[in-house]
């Protein structure tokens, strides 16, 4: 008979003894950059590792941290001073509050500082920050002689985010067009940025981008949920299965070749989720660099290209019903 | 505590029970859970008012307890047929002193309203609100603020019955009266002030936005929408009309981001005045597009104008006449109306029910016309 088995959804194998410090046998300096003693965590090895630290300090990491929390402090002092430094205030309206870019009068040009002056000086620490710690992914692979693979996909998402506060604002001529630092306000930024420019959706690169995004959480959820499967034949040593497949591999490979007539391999699945991945930032990043700048209405754009179709029908409830009906009132 | 043979069984049989529990757990609830449902019905049942073609998912989905309650304020609805006159009667201000407004009714039908008045707006002060405690000859007299806005205020329902019929009567005859607003309260619900800049220590854009207030709606919107599309003709609309456009956010004809949220912000306010969502007006995928969208549109446009006029040629000027206890409580503004003062979360005001059919001296600024 069948019965339910209580599955775990944490990590079952844990591995807790001597820490592992990485090798440091190439000139390369490795040990002398890294912090903090190791140790091991019952609890985070629930989810990962159980090893905690050590942990990477280059002058990469020490310049985006510094950078990063000027950027950090300058936001979070904004919104206190824009409460009266209440500090009930303050966290009442926490997801409320942001640091909004500069109105468009000023263009390009340094506004006031309370009128968006602190935004361009905030922006400025945070790109320093964020391309510092691109640079940190690509020294750090180069150390452990790792392909860039992590670094380009970093970078994709550096891309958009260079194009939303960067790019597209320059191109615009105004760093008004930036989006504001805060949890409700960049969400309104979201909006008004679709609805100001006649309905994103209809911008083919939008399309794109929620194709590899939607399509990166179905590859990934279709490859963890094949390699957990097949993990009792050895499918989680990915790598070896590579160039020696197992019973493992060839279990997975049948059951989505049966299932869709096709099937990836335990190489090829990394490449499909890695690009599917990168490429979510790279389209919408085109997307968004187009917007305004050589389309400004998307939704006529998609008219003109005949893609926008127009529904039959009219329009207004009259004619599929009554008020009256519908509070339940009718006679 | 047991017997000990229960204990000795227990333990000479091992058994997992978690797993059969579970499952029964499972099992067991959701049928009870079905049956319930079949039993008593989905407690949270919805309907929907279609506002636009199939295809395109225009409705305006509604809870059924929300749907189908009547507004609570119905039931104390005052109202009364008006005394058709025979003709030759005395009118109300060869009567009574000082009658600048309702001067053409006969004395019948000018208590008539004066009684109605008090019942929608002061039924707990009584005639002594606006005329004061005094004696019945002392009524002409304008020592109180209230008679001096309640006069002012008879105007208003005059002209919106009169010349903004497009909007009060746009689907079927239902307009306004005292009540449409006021619902037995000296001062109506949901009026407003300016509140703007709601942040300190910053200017511009960022002082007008990014807090959770009542005229925001709880969002971090702008809260000047009402202020500056409400009281004067601002450009609403946001949208390019071709698909590329010359000019840049600086220029002062191509709307900015910001300006697109402060639409958005008094678009939402609209939406939560009548109850309803984007899609009773617009066809959501191409909100400027005249072709798009409904009937309501063009209500809520004229509204809109409407809403102006009464803030610029009524409410406003009123100010000086107040007592600060009813000005605003930060620039000591007069109150004002916007949709939700009337509508109060109803697509139409008291759920369409007809406030003027009894109230023809109310309809015009003219002299009353009785059938």
């Amino acid at each position: 008979m069948w019965l339910p088995e209580y599955q775990n959804i944490f990590t079952q194998v844990q591995v807790q003894g001597k820490p592992e410090w990485g090798m440091d046998d190439q000139g390369n300096n490795m040990m002398e950059e890294r912090a903090g003693k190791p140790f091991f965590s019952t609890l985070v090895g629930l989810f990962g590792n159980a090893q905690v630290g050590p942990y990477y300090v280059g002058w990469t990491t020490l310049v985006a941290f510094a950078t990063g929390i000027a950027w950090f402090v300058i936001v979070g002092f904004n919104m206190l001073a824009q409460v009266g430094y209440s500090i009930p205030q303050f966290i009442r309206q926490l997801f409320w509050l942001a640091l909004e870019p500069p109105s468009p009068e000023y263009g390009l040009s340094m506004p006031p500082l309370d009128e968006g002056g602190w935004y361009i000086i905030a922006s400025f620490f945070l790109l320093v920050s964020v391309m510092c710690w691109l640079l940190r992914a690509y020294l750090l692979a180069q150390q452990h002689k790792m392909g860039k693979h992590i670094f380009w996909g970093f970078a994709a998402a550096v891309w958009l985010f260079l194009v939303l506060g960067l790019f597209r604002p320059v191109l615009m001529g105004s760093w008004s067009e930036a989006v504001p630092y805060g949890i409700f306000p960049h969400l309104d930024w979201t909006t008004a940025f679709s609805i100001r420019y006649g309905n994103l959706y209809y911008n083919p690169f939008h399309c794109l981008s929620i194709v590899f995004l939607y399509g990166s959480v179905l590859l990934f959820c279709m490859h963890g949920g094949t390699i957990l499967a097949v993990t009792r034949y050895g499918g989680d040593r990915e790598l070896e299965q590579i160039y020696d497949r197992g019973t493992a591999t060839e279990r997975a490979a049948l059951f989505w070749r049966w299932t869709m007539g096709f099937n990836a391999t335990m190489e090829g699945i990394h490449r499909w989720a890695w690009w599917f991945a990168v490429l979510t930032p790279i389209t919408g990043g085109i997307g968004i660099l187009l917007t305004g700048t050589v389309v400004d209405n998307w939704f006529i754009w998609a008219q003109e290209h005949n893609f926008a179709p127009m529904y039959d029908g009219s329009y207004g409830y009259a004619d599929y019903g009554s008020y009256e009906a519908f509070i339940g009132q009718e006679d | 505590m047991l017997p000990k043979w229960f204990d000795k069984w227990n333990q000479d049989n091992p058994t997992n029970v978690f797993g059969p529990a579970i499952l029964i757990g499972a099992v067991g609830g959701a049928v009870f859970a079905a049956i319930m449902i079949i039993s008593f019905g989905n407690p949270a049942q919805t309907a929907s008012l279609q506002t636009g073609p199939r295809g395109t998912g225009m409705s305006v989905p509604e809870f059924n307890v929300v749907r189908t309650a009547p507004d609570p304020t119905i039931e104390a609805y005052y109202t009364e047929e008006p005394y058709v006159p025979e003709g030759g009667e005395d009118l109300a201000k060869d009567i009574y002193e000082n009658v600048q407004v309702l001067g053409d009714l006969t004395e019948d039908n000018f208590n008539r309203v004066m009684t109605a008045m008090t019942q929608w707006v002061s039924p707990e002060q009584g005639c002594a609100y606006c005329h004061g405690d005094v004696d019945l000859e002392e009524y002409g007299s304008d020592d109180l603020y209230t008679k001096v806005v309640a006069r002012r205020m008879i105007q208003m329902t005059q002209n919106i019955n009169e010349n903004w019929e497009g909007h009060v009567n746009a689907v079927e005859e239902i307009g306004v009266n005292c009540y449409t607003c006021h619902r037995g309260e000296n001062v109506p619900s949901e009026i407003w002030f300016n509140i703007t800049p709601v942040n300190e220590a910053a200017g511009g854009w960022a002082s007008v936005q990014n807090r959770a207030t009542s005229i925001s709606q709880s969002t971090s919107l702008p809260s000047n929408a009402l202020e500056v599309y409400l009281t004067d003709y601002e450009a609403v609309n946001v949208h390019d009309l071709e698909s590329r456009v010359e000019g840049i956010p600086n220029d002062e004809e191509v709307a900015s981001i910001q300006k697109t949220e402060m639409t958005y912000s008094l678009m939402n306010y609209f939406a939560n005045s009548l109850g309803v969502n984007c899609v009773f007006c617009h066809n959501s995928r191409a909100f400027y597009d005249p072709e798009q969208h409904t009937p309501q549109w063009a209500t809520a446009l004229l509204g809109r104008q409407m809403v102006i006029e009464m803030n610029q040629e009524y409410l406003i000027p009123l100010e000086t006449e107040y007592p600060p206890e009813r000005l605003g409580p930060i620039y000591a503004d007069a109150p004002k109306a916007a949709c939700k003062t009337c509508h109060k979360g109803y697509q139409r005001p008291l759920q369409g029910m007809n406030v003027i059919a009894d109230w023809p001296e109310l309809a015009t600024t003219e002299a009353p016309v009785y059938e």
